[in-house]
């Protein structure tokens, strides 16, 4: 849809007034390269960023005067305007890069089948060795128990949204569920802390744990859900009610499976999203050092407090026990991620 | 799109199993989406219930007191620190952020060639699944060791704004490092949200402006932005809330202080978010109350800032006409 015309390849024309050369880019790339990198050799440009910085000044100046001379002002604005584009997506990229980098290099270091199958148990924080294995037994109770609650009740709230829903009801929880989508995790935490811990009598525990990532999911999955549901063809829906089959089997039997795909892919970047949270985690649960596999007694560790308390202790040892754990945890994520991309591809309705 | 409404209009045959079925899924379905409600609602309760016995003993002013002794006797402790933090911190992270966010959308859909328009749009969301504790992890070893030529240099040239002026001469764990992850972690949600505006943009404003000889530039300004922007402001509103109630990263990255400090690249600072997360676990009772009643002014400064982002979107697509 968006036929966007390449005006840079156009041919030259008589009623158009003078272009500059499709290589001119370039070649005042190359040409500020050749400077930024011989002024950094000469005068010691202040590190590798000022000479990025330096670099891409000297290529607007030069463009922006070289078009001006020969294509005029709105052209020089419009290829300064290009430059300035895409150098966006250059900063976006230079983080990304910059995190999985030193995630992969640094996580490595440690990485090993013992870190993932010991706890910290009896290994001080100076010492090497030791491992995130309870972490990760943790991490996936919590996020499996939070999926449990968060799922059903999407699904449904999606489906009375997008089935039954109507008036003024409707719109209110629509409107909530973009406004929970905005809650901070930290006040999730802080709100099953007060309500379940102080108000119930509750233990801080894996299960609490689970409620405020269940509180975090419950908006994304709605919404992914909702999307899904909408697109599935009416003429579906009428065909089976033309049978004589009742609404609320129409929706189990007919709108359901057509769109359990997508609603699998939302549930997946739900789970990937809240795997890495760690605030609402340090106020429900308490960090520990050991195997807990049991969520509704005792403190229990995840891998983000893992990384937490890591980082924390400070020590040379520790700082690369976080690393590694961050390695787990982004592969745990990446994992979901893709799985959930990749159903979406293969699955997404056609037509 | 398909309409829901019309599928109200087809009721199902009428008959007693047939109705108490229907009433039953119904049913189950709408207390669901009043679950929505009721957690919202609960969510304000819980936190006004927890914060009054800390505020009714609080022997400072909750908004201007510059400490935070809730456990002491008498206690003393107020927000203007946490406010001061917060607010300046989240935004740097907007003037950062949403340029490049915009120029990001901009580029995915306006400029790249079409093909890699998915795979470009893909890497720009790989960066909103990487936790915010790594980045926490990421801006402790890595941009702060890595940035201090560059703040020493901006401490040299630009020390006359006061705000970039470092006095200590350290550069460590402070509110502009804090900024600049904050401004990376809510640059694809800024990007996401523009990018869904600009794609609604009706080809034909394009194409008209293109016609008339207009540059891309030129397309831009005054056929994209003009309808996009509702929405571009509603991205930088949610991508303000998003940095507003950011935790983990912000509390590795600052070093908590209480003190209101204009120089912003010295050590020092602190958020909401950031102090509960480095108070809980030492906090008494009064203490734990005291933390939950900064909460609640977060919660509520957060649900401001999103209630106002969804209306602008929600008032804008109801005129819209982009589909």
């Amino acid at each position: 849809m968006t036929t966007t015309v390449d005006t840079s390849t156009r041919p030259p024309s008589s009623l158009i007034g003078g272009t500059l050369p499709t290589w001119a880019p370039a070649l005042i790339g190359a040409l500020a390269v050749a400077s930024a990198v011989g002024l950094n050799m000469t005068t010691g440009l202040a590190g590798w960023f000022g000479t990025t910085i330096v670099g891409a000044l000297i290529f607007v100046v030069i463009q922006s005067i070289w078009s001006f001379a020969v294509e005029g002002k709105r052209h020089a604005v419009d290829r300064l305007a290009t430059t300035v584009v895409y150098s966006t997506f250059v900063i976006a990229v230079v983080p990304l890069i910059s995190v999985l980098f030193t995630v992969l290099a640094k996580g490595l270091k440690v990485m090993s089948w013992g870190f993932l199958v010991n706890s910290m148990r009896n290994v001080s924080p100076r010492n090497p060795g030791g491992g995130a294995g309870h972490a990760i037994v943790g991490t996936l109770e919590q996020v499996a128990l939070a999926a449990a609650f968060a799922i059903p009740v999407g699904i449904l709230a999606a489906i009375f949204l997008v089935e039954y829903g109507r008036g003024r009801l409707a719109r209110a929880i629509s409107f909530f569920v973009d406004v929970m989508t905005g809650v901070p995790s930290i006040v999730a935490g802080l709100f099953i802390f007060t309500a379940f811990v102080l108000g119930l009598g509750m233990e801080r525990s894996g299960f609490a744990a689970a409620l405020a990532l269940a509180i975090l999911m419950l908006p994304v999955i709605i919404r992914t859900t909702e999307e899904m549901l909408r697109i599935v063809p009416n003429e579906l829906r009428e065909a089976s009610y033309a049978l004589g089959v009742p609404k609320w089997r129409t929706v189990l039997k007919v709108v359901l499976p057509t769109s359990l795909a997508g609603i699998v892919t939302g549930a997946m970047l739900a789970v990937a999203r809240v795997a890495g949270e760690t605030a609402p985690l340090l106020l429900t649960t308490f960090l520990t050092q050991s195997y807990n596999n049991n969520p509704f007694a005792g403190p229990q560790a995840a891998l983000p407090t893992f990384i937490w308390d890591q980082i924390t202790s400070g020590t040379t040892a520790s700082v690369d026990r976080a690393w590694a754990g961050a390695l787990v945890l982004i592969t745990l994520i990446m994992i979901f991620y893709i799985v959930a991309k990749l159903l979406a591809n293969r699955f997404a309705p056609k037509g | 799109m398909a309409d829901p409404t019309t599928t109200d209009a087809a009721s199902p045959i009428s008959g007693a199993s047939v109705r108490r079925g229907d009433r039953i899924f119904g049913g189950l379905s709408k207390y669901a989406g009043i679950t929505v409600l009721v957690i919202m609602a609960a969510i304000a309760v819980f936190l006004v219930w927890q914060a009054i016995p800390s505020l009714a003993t609080n022997t400072g002013n909750f908004f201007t007191e510059q400490s935070w002794n809730p456990d002491g006797d008498p206690p003393v402790f107020g927000i203007a620190a946490l406010a001061f933090g917060t607010l300046v911190s989240s935004a740097i992270a907007m003037l950062l952020a949403v340029p490049v966010g915009i120029g990001i959308a901009l580029f995915i859909v306006l400029y790249a060639p079409a093909r890699l328009a998915a795979a470009l749009a893909f890497i720009t969301d790989l960066l909103a699944a990487v936790p915010s504790i790594i980045f926490g992890l990421w801006g402790l070893e890595v941009l702060i060791p890595g940035s201090a030529g560059v703040q020493r240099w901006m401490s040299d040239y630009l020390g006359w704004t006061v705000i970039f002026e470092n006095t200590l001469e350290l550069y460590g764990k402070s509110i502009f490092i804090a900024s600049v992850v904050l401004a990376i972690m809510i640059l694809p949600t800024v990007a996401a949200v523009s990018r869904e505006v600009i794609l609604q943009v009706p080809a034909g404003h394009k194409e008209a402006a293109l016609a008339l000889g207009a540059t891309r530039w030129e397309m831009v300004r005054m056929a994209v932005f003009p309808f996009a922007k509702p929405g571009m402001i509603s991205g930088a509103m949610l991508g303000l809330g998003r940095a507003l109630g950011e935790t983990i990263a912000v509390a590795l990255i600052l070093s908590a202080a209480f003190t209101i400090n204009i120089h912003l690249t010295e050590p020092g600072g602190n958020t909401f978010a950031a102090n509960i997360a480095l108070k809980w676990n030492e906090a008494g009772t009064n203490g734990l109350s005291a933390l939950v009643a900064s909460g609640l002014v977060l919660f509520f400064l957060t649900l401001s800032v999103n209630m106002i982002a969804r209306w602008i979107i929600s008032r804008r697509s109801e005129f819209s006409g982009a589909n």
